[in-house]
């Protein structure tokens, strides 16, 4: 128990006669948690969104005017029983009017309708795929290839010509951005740990660099490895402390006063608080990380300097 | 005194007390460097305990070595080397430090730990045995006291001269009463005075009962301390021999004497510096 207090009293001693080298090891802890919790949430921000982009997705089915209801009722049967189809929705007439509205703008589409005097759009089924990626595999099973070779759809109450068609037509382009924006963001998001670990292994070997013959001298007066190993690894304990309550707290402050106010106003931000990790848990996460690296980080480093 | 003999005793439990073996013997020591160069070829030696022996030679011929090989931070590569009749190159690891322990040194360049007082410097070598506080200031007192610098306590090394850090370095070798002390070109860096007053420290040491050798290239030193001396060139023992005369004489005797053959005169006229520092 002396011998515990004579560790805390030492590793105390050595950052206070460091004091250079130990900010500069609190900087980087705190830089670096800064650093990963704005990118952790922006990460899984970005996710979820390119997620609900995704769920999005979706082809419509075209449906003949003059299908009757029990035609309807069985195509829908048949479309939900397809793979991967998530829901099946149908719009009726008005309802693909009021859609075309939105799109286009309600002067612009009433004067589309003027000229065309009635109502042509079809009343057709929204298909959702459970995965962006099944959209075209669930596209094929509705209209399969007939034996001419031409596509054949599964019901007669379903044009041949166009049988389906996309209300966005760029769905495919989404997807591909979505799934390439996640590459990038897993890639830096990667990169950007693998470095500030480096960044805190090499504050640390410096540190302890200096003070190699200090060890060599404790070596010498026959210290055994873990006597000299304990002062350091309680001060990278204190250090990680003190570096990971300083950003949690940088993190804290910049969470209520810039965030917060803006997730009213942009949704972007306001998704955060719903989809992605809490605060309180986030920030325990990333104090945690911040404690234990610079403590393993200090007793691994130091190992090159206690051979014998 | 009586407990550190203890400690002793329990550090190094396969030590029969009443044999007496030679506190050091090197028998055919080779050590060849990973470069290929040899340091030592074949070399045989043994130190009594209680001796008082000198190491010299020209720089490269494997002094270092030899001491390097003692306190184990290298390992022969043929022959045995043994500390109170235990093979140290069958040591493990982990028991190194208990070995360091039982063996004081001594450098050139001091190696105090710049960061701590005179005090916490010497207390480090209690400190890392587990002893406890009242133990630690105790020993720590009496031991700086015995060098001198019972007034420098809280002096960090940086305000100390050349002799005094020497001294400190001194202390926390002896402060845990070990029974082998190595001093490594201890005189080096010092100017004749307070060279003098260094080896006359060790000479006290030895008194108490610690088997002293010291390492240097100062032939005057040697010749005027008339021990027995050990010289190495290119890797092997040239000479071993003892000269005696002056064995029995007292700690005071030995200063003045000292002084005398080399030249440095009476006590008024040194420098003044160090003067304050010579307790015998």
């Amino acid at each position: 128990m002396s011998q515990l207090f004579f560790f805390i009293q030492e590793a105390f001693r050595a950052l206070r006669r460091n004091a250079a080298p130990s900010m500069a090891a609190i900087v980087t802890t705190v830089v670096t948690v800064v650093l990963l919790g704005v990118l952790i949430p922006i990460f899984q921000t970005a996710q979820s969104k390119s997620e609900e982009v995704r769920d999005s997705l979706e082809f419509r089915v075209a449906v003949y005017d003059d299908a009757t209801k029990s035609e309807i009722d069985a195509l829908r049967g048949d479309l939900e029983g397809i793979p991967h189809v998530a829901s099946v929705e149908f719009i009726t007439k008005a309802e693909a009017l009021a859609e075309l509205e939105n799109d286009l703008g309600k002067a612009k589409s009433e004067d589309l309708l003027t000229q065309l005097r009635d109502n042509p759009l079809p009343r057709n089924f929204a298909v959702k795929a459970d995965d962006a990626a099944n959209l075209e595999a669930v596209r094929a099973a509705v209209t399969p290839p007939g034996p001419n070779g031409k596509p054949q759809p599964i019901s007669p109450i379903i044009p041949a010509e166009d049988p389906t068609f996309d209300r966005r037509e760029d769905a495919q382009k989404i997807e591909q951005v979505t799934s390439a924006l996640k590459i990038v963001l897993t890639v830096i998001t990667a990169l950007l740990i693998v470095a500030s670990l480096m960044l805190v292994g090499n504050t640390i070997r410096l540190s302890i660099y200096t003070r190699r013959r200090e060890v060599e001298v404790m070596r010498l007066v026959g210290a055994t490895r873990w006597f000299i190993r304990w002062p350091f690894m309680i001060e990278g304990v204190v250090v990680g402390f003190a570096g990971g309550l300083m950003a949690i707290l940088t993190l804290w402050l910049g969470k209520i006063t810039i965030i917060d106010p803006l997730g009213d106003t942009i949704s972007f931000l306001a998704a955060q608080n719903n989809s992605t990790l809490s605060f309180p848990a986030l920030a325990a996460i990333l104090f945690g990380a911040a404690v234990l690296v610079s403590a393993i980080g200090s007793g691994v480093t130091l190992r090159r300097f206690l051979k014998v | 005194m009586a407990r550190a003999k203890k400690r002793r005793d329990e550090a190094q439990p396969a030590q029969p007390r009443r044999a007496r073996k030679p506190i050091v013997e090197l028998r055919d020591v080779t050590k060849v460097y990973p470069g290929g160069h040899m340091a030592l070829d074949r070399v045989s030696l043994a130190i009594d305990r209680g001796e008082f022996a000198f190491l010299v030679g020209p720089t490269g011929c494997g002094k270092s070595t030899l001491i390097k090989l003692l306190i184990r931070e290298l390992t022969a590569t043929e022959g045995s080397v043994s500390i109170a009749g235990r093979d140290i190159d069958t040591l493990s690891e982990k028991k190194t430090p208990h070995l360091r322990r039982n063996i004081g040194t001594v450098f050139q360049d001091f190696k105090l730990l710049p960061d701590r007082t005179v005090f916490d410097n010497v207390a480090y070598a209690l400190q890392v045995l587990g002893a406890s506080r009242a133990e630690v200031r105790e020993k720590v007192g009496e031991t700086l006291r015995l060098v001198g610098l019972s007034t420098k306590l809280h002096s960090f090394p940086d305000q100390l001269s050349g002799g005094e850090q020497q001294r400190v370095a001194i202390a926390r070798a002896f402060v845990n009463h070990p029974p082998l002390l190595l001093a490594d070109e201890p005189s080096g860096n010092l100017d004749p005075i307070t060279s003098i007053g260094v080896m006359q420290l060790l000479y006290r040491i030895n008194k108490t009962g610690t088997t002293v050798i010291v390492v240097t290239h100062d032939r005057e030193m040697v010749d005027n301390m008339r021990r027995r001396v050990i010289e190495l060139y290119e890797g092997r023992v040239v000479r071993d021999e003892v000269s005696g005369g002056y064995t029995e004489e007292s700690t005071t005797e030995f200063g003045l004497r000292m002084r005398a053959e080399m030249g440095v005169g009476p006590e008024g006229q040194t420098n003044g510096h160090d003067a304050h520092e010579r307790l015998f």
